[in-house]
């Protein structure tokens, strides 16, 4: 058990470090981009990954709560105290909506049915323009100076974003080795059978919805602060579609892969656009080539090579058998 | 009175649109399984090709044609190289086509720009008829016989024919249909490029009402979707009964209150889902 723990403040202790060591404002603020995208990915992994349930309106939580505390803080005259409790308390209120609407369906239509609410807060964030702005979006939020810190500097802010992202991690790491998460992850496996045992499925899938909506709203806190800006492209389909890219390519049902996804995403987003305008048609080849050729993730693919590899160098001529991965798709 | 009479007539006719793309989503995700994400792109495809086409000098009914054929061969080469190997895993098809959305849409940008593109009227269908005090879009009522003829078509074609028994077997128990010797994989790429036809030859019609814009693809995608959580999920009539819902509320709405149209179009299916989960007429969506 003291391995994970050393490993993970290694981690913390690197990414602490790593604005040092880049030194560069712009890959201080990608690397910002990136930890506020992981934790959206991972509370949309606790879903897909977890629950077996494939959200594709999950960017509405990060959206709605950027548009709330924006809102607040920006143009209706609240702290930013107050705007944050606005801003989490609308994302769970929505969560709790759309939990009860999505979950009437499972498989298919639940994902169908995340889309189609995601696109009414996009179509309102888009239409109702005296309250959102319109496609114009809305703007004018002040980083604040908590304790004189000023998070206008790229590597303060990036330190902020790290420690909400490490506490996001506990809590997700931990909700998922719960009881609780447990029986979550019964519910993908044998719902039936969870059933039968007295579980309440459907109780158990809602709260878990919620408990992840609350965390995409966290990171949508962190998209308004790191932007200062929002506009409906952060509620679009191809935001949430981008996220759930991202848990798939790095591994739906691991703890790291969403990170390593959304990192990977961003890597090449931000790098490919430097040379080719069309990301959008790049997206689309990047989740074909890896549904098709690498369906359980980076992550997982990454480990089972490796370990076939050093299987391979002990014992020479031995072959091992695939290790059965997950399977969530129905 | 007229107001109500012409925003009717409208919604009728937008209603007619939304069954023509709900229609071939349907089949498919009846049938398949496969709720296909790219069908948004496809009407968008469709759409375009059918401009590419009338800008080559064709004529408008040989637009429809071509977009609807380019959109049918391609989704015949979708689902033979794509789908085909993700065969039982309906989650990865999904995804898949999500990402084929991407790539069309903004292949399409390419292609053809982002400034919208008005489709002109098809001739003799430019003026508008004259009922009393009402006045009313010609190409408006065409389009609705469009939808009517497709939706006795469809009938006819699920009801009466060979194909249709083979496919009302698919949808009820896959694995019996295989078992009785009807070739699945024949079947499945029939009805992936008949859906895909049905969005391509969609996506030209709708163009003199809609006009063709970036973004038509994830506008028209979440009604597709609405119309068949609405109608139930692999029933024809339902989608129709759900287009035809879902195209008044959109017509009075866009009059009555502009600002919230689009959100006011998901009230049905909010409601639905509340009430009656697998829609109107549809079993349970799994």
């Amino acid at each position: 058990m003291s391995r994970p723990i050393a490993l993970a403040l290694a981690a913390v202790i690197g990414l602490a470090l790593l604005p040092a060591a880049i030194g560069s404002d712009y890959y201080v603020n990608l690397a910002s981009q990136i930890l506020i995208a992981s934790i959206l990915a991972m509370s949309l992994n606790l879903l897909v990954g977890f629950g077996g349930l494939t959200s594709l309106g999950h960017a509405a939580y990060m959206g709605a709560a950027a548009y709330l505390t924006i809102y607040a803080t920006a143009h209706a005259g609240f702290g930013h105290l107050a705007g944050l409790c606005i801003a989490l308390g609308g994302t769970l209120l929505l969560a709790m909506l759309f939990g009860y609407l999505a979950l009437r369906a499972t498989g298919l239509g639940f994902l169908m049915i995340t889309l189609a609410l995601g696109q009414i807060l996009w179509g309102l964030a888009f239409r109702w323009v005296s309250f959102t702005g319109g496609d114009n979006g809305l703007g004018g939020l002040k980083r604040p100076q908590p304790f004189g810190i000023d998070l206008a500097q790229a590597t303060s802010f990036y330190h902020l974003v790290l420690i909400v992202f490490a506490l996001a991690f506990l809590a997700i790491a931990c909700f998922t080795r719960s009881p609780f998460g447990q029986s979550l992850a019964g519910t993908r496996d044998q719902p039936r059978r969870m059933r039968a045992l007295g579980y309440n499925v459907s109780l158990i899938q809602w709260i878990s919805f919620v408990y992840a909506g609350v965390w995409g709203g966290v990171a949508g806190l962190l998209y308004a602060y790191y932007h200062q800006f929002v506009s409906p492209q952060a509620l679009h389909l191809t935001t949430s579609a981008e996220t759930l890219l991202m848990v798939i390519a790095g591994g739906a049902g691991t703890l790291t892969g969403p990170v390593v996804g959304a990192a990977l995403v961003l890597i090449l987003k931000n790098v490919a656009s430097v040379y080719v305008t069309r990301w959008v048609m790049l997206l689309g080849v990047v989740f074909v080539v890896i549904v098709l050729f690498v369906p359980e993730g980076l992550v997982p693919g990454v480990a089972r090579w490796s370990r076939r590899l050093t299987a391979r160098w002990r014992r020479p001529a031995a072959s091992v058998p695939a290790p059965l991965t997950a399977e969530h798709n129905s | 009175m007229n107001f109500w009479i012409i925003q009717g007539l409208n919604g009728l006719a937008f209603g007619s649109l939304l069954f023509i793309l709900a229609a071939g989503f349907s089949l498919i995700f009846g049938l398949m399984r496969v709720a296909n994400l790219a069908h948004g792109a496809y009407f968008m495809l469709g759409a375009y090709v059918g401009l590419a086409a009338l800008d080559a000098g064709l004529n408008f009914w040989l637009a429809v044609l071509a977009g609807a054929a380019v959109v049918g061969v391609l989704g015949g080469i979708v689902e033979r190289l794509v789908l085909r190997r993700l065969s039982g895993k309906p989650l990865a098809q999904v995804l898949v086509t999500l990402g084929i959305a991407f790539i069309i849409a903004d292949g399409c940008l390419w292609l053809w720009s982002g400034d919208p593109r008005p489709v002109p009227m098809p001739p003799g269908f430019e003026g508008v008829y004259r009922f009393g005090s009402v006045a009313f879009p010609k190409y408006r009522l065409f389009v609705v016989a469009v939808a009517v003829a497709l939706a006795v078509a469809l009938w006819l074609l699920l009801e009466r024919s060979r194909l249709g028994a083979m496919i009302r077997a698919g949808v009820d128990d896959m694995d019996m249909a295989r078992a009785m010797g009807i070739r699945t994989s024949l079947l499945f790429t029939t009805v992936f490029c008949l859906g895909s036809v049905l969005a391509g030859a969609g996506g030209v019609l709708a163009g003199p009402i809609l006009s063709v814009y970036p973004g038509l693809d994830s506008d028209m995608l979440p009604l597709a979707l609405v119309v068949v959580i609405l109608g139930g999920a692999g029933s024809l009539t339902g989608a129709f009964i759900g287009s035809l819902i879902i195209g008044f509320i959109y017509s009075y709405g866009q009059a009555l209150l502009p600002d919230l149209a689009y959100v006011i179009l998901f009230l049905p299916m909010v409601l639905v889902l509340t009430l009656r989960p697998s829609g109107l007429l549809g079993r349970r969506l799994a």
